[in-house]
């Protein structure tokens, strides 16, 4: 469980990055997250939406991208999707195919409101 | 409405003090490794076996990190090296600063070799950078031999498993070649070690793929590194 601890740097980089904001309100954040990453987006979700009820930052959306394992063939640099651990090459059959992505656990973006003011400037 | 990039790692401040820890161990040219597993797969005997055959004077320290008690420590202490334990709290992971606060009153330039024990769970220690070298994942043959597909983030980072308690096999339904075939569909390049805490197969080859992994990190370093 520890969703409770990465929500918490989530909205950790969200305050700082208000800070910079002149007065816009951050509406969304989003984060990638590979299927490698051992995070659960469920329990992220979960962890998040009580969380952010604390900062001063709701209404405050998070959005979770999900990213698969991604190879590539050193043969014919096809990348591809792995589905169910099938690391071989799916264009030449190539078996040892080297791990591109799908670890991730990274901030992606914030959208922000031209209109609102922030609510709080903790 | 606008967006704006962000930038960055979520645990980027995990990774900065793991960073930190990393360069720190490349400078006194330490091998650390981190020993993950689900409870109870036997990284404290592992550890037990393995400081019982270091040589004295040679230069290996252990922090283990454990929810509650001071156990582990007390098990791995009487052989003499530095050990340390680290209880979390409640915690489910080390993390980086807990490591760093814990080599706050050792000095790096004493030791080859530094074991850290995670907290027993095959998941979240996986997000956690240590700064480590390398992990070791530890599955024991009373488990099911589909852990690393159903874990595979911590298989998948692992550079080593031990299959340890295989004295077990004869009573156990587990079939060590579907174990490793799996470790290997997560991650292909996995090197596997079988080994016996509790009737010593398999150690010497432990000890020696510990030394074989020092030796490996010690060429990974800038010739600038103390190496003493």
């Amino acid at each position: 469980m520890h969703e409770l601890g990465i929500a918490h740097e989530v909205l950790e980089a969200v305050r700082k990055e208000a800070t910079r904001l002149n007065g816009q309100r951050p509406t969304k954040v989003g984060v990638r997250i590979g299927e490698l990453a051992a995070v659960d987006p469920e329990a992220l979700h979960f962890c998040f939406d009580a969380l952010v009820q604390e900062t001063g930052l709701a209404p405050l959306e998070l959005e979770i991208e999900f990213c698969p394992r991604r190879h590539r063939c050193p043969q014919c640099n096809e990348v591809f999707a792995v589905v169910d651990y099938a690391v071989a090459c799916p264009r030449c059959g190539n078996p040892r195919t080297e791990f591109v992505s799908g670890d991730e656990l990274e901030l992606a973006y914030l959208e922000v409101s031209d209109y609102e003011p922030l609510a709080t400037g903790r | 409405m606008n967006r704006l990039p962000l930038e960055g790692k979520v645990l980027k401040e995990n990774d900065r003090i793991a960073l930190e820890l990393r360069e720190r161990y490349a400078a006194h040219g330490v091998l650390c490794l981190n020993l993950v597993s689900s409870p109870g797969s036997g990284k404290t005997s592992l550890l037990e076996r393995t400081l019982e055959h270091w040589p004295a004077g040679e230069r290996v320290a252990v922090l283990t990190g454990d929810i509650q008690t001071e156990n582990d420590a007390q098990r791995l202490r009487r052989f003499g090296f530095p050990v340390k334990q680290i209880t979390t709290g409640g915690t489910c992971h080390l993390d980086a600063r807990m490591i760093q606060r814990a080599l706050e009153d050792w000095r790096l330039e004493d030791l080859d070799l530094l074991l850290v024990e995670n907290v027993g769970n095959l998941v979240c220690p996986s997000s956690y950078d240590l700064g480590e070298a390398a992990k070791v994942v530890v599955l024991s043959v009373t488990e099911g031999e589909d852990k690393p597909l159903k874990y595979p983030s911590m298989f998948f980072k692992s550079e080593l498993m031990v299959l340890n308690k295989t004295d077990l096999l004869p009573y156990v339904p587990f079939v060590v070649e579907k174990a490793i075939e799996n470790a290997q569909r997560v991650h292909p390049q996995m090197e596997v070690l079988k080994v016996s805490c509790l009737k010593g197969d398999g150690l010497p080859q432990w000890m020696q793929w510990l030394k074989r992994r020092r030796d490996t990190f010690l060429t990974t370093l800038p010739a600038s590194a103390n190496r003493s």
